[in-house]
């Protein structure tokens, strides 16, 4: 099995550390994984991206030109990667910052207001945590264990205090994408 | 064994230190500046020295006077500051002098861009500075290889006291994969007796680059070809894949090697018998290698991140025995698989319509 996840945003909203988060979860579970940043000359408030590749075989092109998974957390995104989802894969909107649907017929669609629902968890900057949620329940390649595992990691003894708040954000993430 | 997710500069920074390296001379630029970040903060951990130079040309020289006093020491940069670099590099190679030189390839030329290219492959081989000398040149694949081969090319650079070059394009120094770190393979050199760290009463040690007498630079250069000719004989490395059956062979290196495999499965799937072949080293160069796949395939495909640099390499080793297509992207453009697929396709019905006639 590989799945090739595209996260996608603006810079401040935490996709590279989405991306991170699932390729820590893969290397914990013992797969073959890889995180490729957009490190490009982007503008300030323009896109971010990060291409994650999980697989039982070792990576190949550690690019992802066509997306099993893509998260779309700001509407440049999802006019840049709508289109790079294969037919049958899943693309992740956060609704609070697109209000435009996607057109895609082929493929399924989950519309989060992620900010509003990482409010409810805590702070607004838990959306792509709420995100990660949806994730792990509709087609998560990795255990919400190991996401949590790589939170702890990311965080280390300083601020493991906001562990708990990113856990409720990803039970909302799972309980809203139902 | 523990493998930790972490960047690719970060994983040559740290496997540098672990294969001994406790010098470190650079100036910032992207997309390598995780390396020098990362030596400020470990090399003093280890009681080594990390100095941010001036400029490029301080850097190298200051690599330059740490190679002549016996010490492993490392420089990193991108494309432009390797230009930079060049002059001091060559005078690292008249001086004979073991260094390692990082080079997280950007697009070009001139200060071009800061996305991952292969543009530097002409640079890198066939001299980059003046006058008769080589490079050894390592180009990994992925975060592991970079940090297996880092470690080998401060082996390389000590046993024949050459200038040797870790090339990697923007990819590998920015993304993270799970590396291991293995015990460095140390390959029982013997002392650096060579080295100026003081005569103690022993013979006078002189590094110099200069040799201004005509038949003493001619026997220097001789004496050098034979070590060229000893490391292209031993530490040529080359990787092949499904190349077995072939009856195409993509050549390519680096990241767009990983990208290239892609497209193989995805032909190989489709019916059409293809492999790879990756050089490991860029120089020496693994023409034998090549030129005895000429004689079972029907033709190559090199792809590369530039308008075709390595694919002269290519058509020399395969010595128009079979035509050489190329297939490139350059100024920061990534090919895709899906593109190098195409070109096999188009390749493979050329050829059918060819055994047709």
């Amino acid at each position: 099995m590989t799945q090739r996840i595209i996260c996608s945003g603006f810079g401040g909203q935490g996709v590279m550390l989405m991306g991170q988060l699932l390729a820590y979860a893969g290397m914990m579970e013992g797969k073959f994984v890889s995180w490729l940043p957009s490190y490009g000359p982007e503008m300030r408030g323009g896109t971010a991206n990060c291409s994650v590749i999980i697989s039982d075989e070792p990576v190949g092109a550690p690019t992802v030109t066509e997306a099993d998974v893509a998260f779309v957390m700001n509407k440049p995104s999802m006019e840049k990667f709508e289109d790079t989802v294969v037919s049958g894969g899943h693309l992740f909107v956060n609704s609070s910052l697109i209000d435009e649907t996607a057109s895609r017929q082929d493929i399924d669609i989950h519309q989060l207001a992620a900010t509003e629902i990482g409010i409810q968890a805590g702070t607004a900057r838990t959306a792509n945590i709420v995100m990660l949620g949806a994730y792990l329940e509709k087609c998560g390649a990795v255990s919400e264990a190991s996401v949590m595992a790589g939170l702890k990691k990311a965080f280390g003894e300083k601020k493991a205090g906001l562990l708990p708040m990113n856990q409720t954000a990803i039970d909302l993430g799972r309980q809203n994408v139902k | 064994m523990t493998r930790e997710l972490i960047k690719g500069n970060e994983a040559i920074a740290e496997a540098a230190v672990r294969a001994g390296c406790r010098y470190f001379f650079g100036y910032p630029i992207t997309p390598q500046n995780e390396i020098p970040e990362y030596m400020s903060k470990r090399l003093p951990e280890v009681g080594g020295t990390y100095l941010q130079a001036e400029s490029e040309l301080a850097a190298i020289n200051m690599v330059y006077g740490a190679a002549g006093a016996g010490a492993r020491v490392m420089t990193s940069s991108s494309s432009p500051g390797i230009s930079l670099k060049q002059e001091g590099i060559s005078y690292i190679a008249s001086a004979k002098l073991p260094c390692v030189i990082v080079n997280i390839v950007r697009s070009g030329p001139g200060l071009g861009g800061i996305l991952p290219a292969q543009s530097d492959y002409f640079q890198a081989t066939k001299g980059g500075g003046h006058g008769d000398y080589r490079v050894v040149v390592f180009a990994p694949s992925s975060v592991q290889e970079a940090a297996d081969l880092v470690m080998e090319c401060f082996e390389v650079a000590d046993q024949y006291r050459v200038p040797v070059m870790l090339m990697g394009d923007g990819m590998i120094g920015q993304m993270m994969e799970p590396v291991e770190f293995k015990e460095p393979k140390k390959r029982g050199l013997h002392e650096k007796s060579w080295a100026t760290t003081g005569r103690q009463g022993g013979e006078r040690n002189v590094i110099s680059s200069l040799h201004i007498v005509a038949e003493e630079c001619y026997d220097f250069c001789l004496e050098r070809e034979a070590v060229y000719r000893e490391i292209a004989e031993k530490e040529t490395r080359c990787e092949t894949e499904l190349m077995d059956d072939a009856e195409i062979a993509v050549v390519a290196y680096g990241t767009v090697a990983r990208i290239a495999k892609n497209a193989v499965l995805k032909a190989r799937a489709a019916g059409i018998k293809t492999g790879l072949i990756r050089p490991i080293t860029l120089w020496p160069f693994p023409s034998d290698i090549i030129n005895d796949y000429a004689k079972q395939v029907n033709s190559f495909l090199t792809v590369e991140m530039s308008t075709g640099q390595m694919v002269e390499d290519v058509r020399l080793a395969v010595n128009g025995q079979k035509p050489v297509h190329f297939f490139g992207r350059t100024g920061g453009i990534i090919p895709t698989p899906e593109e190098v697929f195409n070109e096999l396709m188009k390749m493979a019905e050329g050829e059918k319509h060819e055994n047709n006639l």
